[in-house]
């Protein structure tokens, strides 16, 4: 690059052919598929005065569904920190037998349709299921209620903190570990003070992408969900029974505040993962 | 694995590892967890399909309209990851061969569909094509369906599986810089020779990897499509929608049948996702070596 910028200015010469064209195609595709059509959805929104849409995205049945949409994403989105954290561990410290398939095992619900993860689940917890039919004598019940929505969005999230947390994992120099128990820490206190400071930024991204999936997610969570209005139905599924309904003002006025949370997601994302890039110094 | 070399790994490790019973409850609460929530969906997906025998699976496969959601498929996914392929490379090549201002916000509109809820990307079409939306007279009083037909299915699985392959020649482009891409420039290569013998064999592993998982999205998608499709069988069902249906109507074989296509096209993803991460780490190796 420098002997090319010295012909030419300050500003480095583009050597490579190709700029204008890929630019102008990336633009041009982005703004024909994305950008465009969710502009379309802002533009819908202007056609609701104020009150309209208030009443809209504030309806008794709406309000149940962001209690269940954030508070199932949530749980489930912890639970994942927790057990994404243990299965990267014991993936990337111990060796085991089967290791590589379970490794490869992890990206399973990313490959997966979620229909089918959604009917799968289903089968196993119903009363007469696998796993159900030993739930239920203990009057345990895991579908068709919210714990089944739980249920699915562990499932749909687990991967989002395993391979957030694993690279890094991999990363971390054993020297520090050496010092300290040289230094006289216990195993825990090595654990605690010196790797989980160091993994914390990955796994805080890792459960904010689980936890922004969760609240989008439909396909696997309406089969298991049992969808009561009140109880068990989520925001997406809210959006649908609108449409259904020929409501479209009503629509895009639950799914604008749900893209307005996304957006929000989105930047916390982006920011932890800068933050993560400053204290590794590598690309996460 | 390389400290069992070292002669002095026992002393080492002593420091940096646990007591072999916290070893191996982690791996076992580790291991049960993940027979729990992923074995055991698999399992039963197959199990649930075989349920009647080996003839009641197959006569559920031949069935007209699961074969028509199979053709409708497969047809969403060869125009959808074609269209990104191109897109991601495009894309990937302007973003890490040049700099401008915008970038990282080029980056962050290029990941916009992952946080985009589905049933959300699928309403915003039948906002801009439904009947009531912004060309609906115009499509309307040309005859043109997008909405309930198949183009409206292609748009919305091309939305949901935008970033796939840009996210993974993005950040891979920009590791490997432009050093070699240059050297061939200046040595008198074309644009395109260049692209097609320097850049292509680099990046050919995480291109591979990109259009699996885009493939894997695409025929998989449920939300996005369900909104557009309008569910007519033998039409408008893509192969999750036409396990929904089969599911509702207490079909549950057949429900579990399809499902158990889609459930081996994951594992198929996931056999070459894992060849493709070998191969790439053995060419990494190989050049480092």
């Amino acid at each position: 690059m420098a002997l090319f910028s010295l012909t030419r200015g300050h500003r480095p010469a583009r050597v490579l052919p190709g700029f204008g064209i890929t630019l102008g195609f990336t633009l041009t595709y982005l703004s024909l598929i994305v950008l465009i059509p969710l502009s379309a959805l802002v533009f819908k929104t202007f056609t609701l005065t104020w009150d309209q849409f208030w009443a809209a995205v504030t309806g008794p049945r709406v309000m149940a569904s962001y209690r269940l949409t954030f508070g199932a994403s949530l749980i489930a989105a912890l639970i994942n920190v927790v057990f994404g954290l243990l299965v990267a561990w014991v993936l990337v410290r111990y060796n085991f037998f089967s290791k590589k398939v379970v490794d490869a095992l992890v990206d399973l619900p990313f490959a997966l349709p979620t229909a089918v993860a959604g009917i799968s689940l289903t089968a196993l917890l119903a009363g007469n299921g696998w796993v159900g039919q030993y739930l239920e004598p203990l009057g345990i019940q895991l579908a068709f209620n919210p714990n089944g929505v739980v249920i699915a969005l562990i499932f749909i999230g687990l991967p989002f903190v395993v391979r957030t947390v694993q690279p890094v994992l991999e990363d971390t120099e054993k020297e520090l570990e050496e010092a300290a128990t040289c230094l006289g820490a216990t195993r825990w206190q090595t654990f605690s003070r010196v790797i989980f400071p160091s993994i914390a930024p990955a796994l805080l991204t890792g459960f904010a992408m689980a936890f922004a999936r969760a609240i989008g997610e439909y396909g696997s969570v309406i089969f298991i969900a049992g969808n009561m209005p009140m109880v068990s139905e989520i925001t997406p599924l809210i959006i649908i029974g609108k449409l259904e309904q020929y409501d479209y003002a009503g629509a895009t006025a639950v799914a604008v505040v749900m893209l307005i949370i996304s957006f929000a997601l989105l930047l916390v994302i982006n920011a932890l993962q800068a933050w993560q890039r400053r204290r590794t110094g590598a690309p996460a | 694995m390389s400290t069992t070399l070292n002669p002095t790994s026992r002393r080492t490790q002593a420091g940096t590892t646990e007591p072999a019973w916290v070893r191996y409850s982690l791996i076992g609460v580790a291991l049960t967890f993940m027979f729990l929530f992923l074995v055991l969906p698999l399992a039963a997906v197959f199990t649930e399909a075989l349920r009647k025998g080996v003839d009641v699976y197959w006569q559920a496969l031949q069935e007209p309209d699961a074969w028509s959601a199979i053709r409708l498929t497969l047809l969403t996914a060869l125009v959808a990851v074609p269209l990104n392929l191109v897109f991601g490379v495009a894309a990937a090549w302007a973003i890490a061969k040049y700099e401008f201002t915008g970038k990282a916000f080029l980056t962050t509109l290029v990941d916009l569909p992952f946080s985009v809820s589905p049933v959300v990307a699928g309403l915003i079409y039948v906002l801009m094509f439904g009947a009531q939306g912004w060309f609906g007279p115009w499509l309307q009083a040309h005859d043109i369906q997008i909405i309930f037909a198949v183009p409206g299915i292609v748009l919305a699985t091309v939305f949901v599986t935008f970033p796939f392959i840009a996210r993974e020649l993005i950040p891979l482009m920009q590791a490997q810089g432009s050093d070699e891409e240059q050297a061939a420039i200046v040595l008198g290569a074309t644009g395109w020779q260049t692209f097609w013998y320097v850049t292509l064999p680099n990046i050919k592993w995480g291109l591979i990897y990109g259009v699996i998982l885009c493939n894997a999205r695409a025929m998989g998608e449920f939300g996005a499509v369900s909104v557009v499709s309008g569910h007519i069988r033998g039409q408008t069902n893509t192969m999750p929608l036409h396990v929904e249906i089969l599911y509702n109507e207490y079909q549950s074989v057949a429900a579990f049948a399809v499902a158990s296509l889609l459930a081996l096209l994951a594992l198929v993803t996931l056999g070459i996702k894992s060849v493709v991460e070998w191969q790439h780490a053995r060419d990494l190796k190989a050049r480092t070596d």
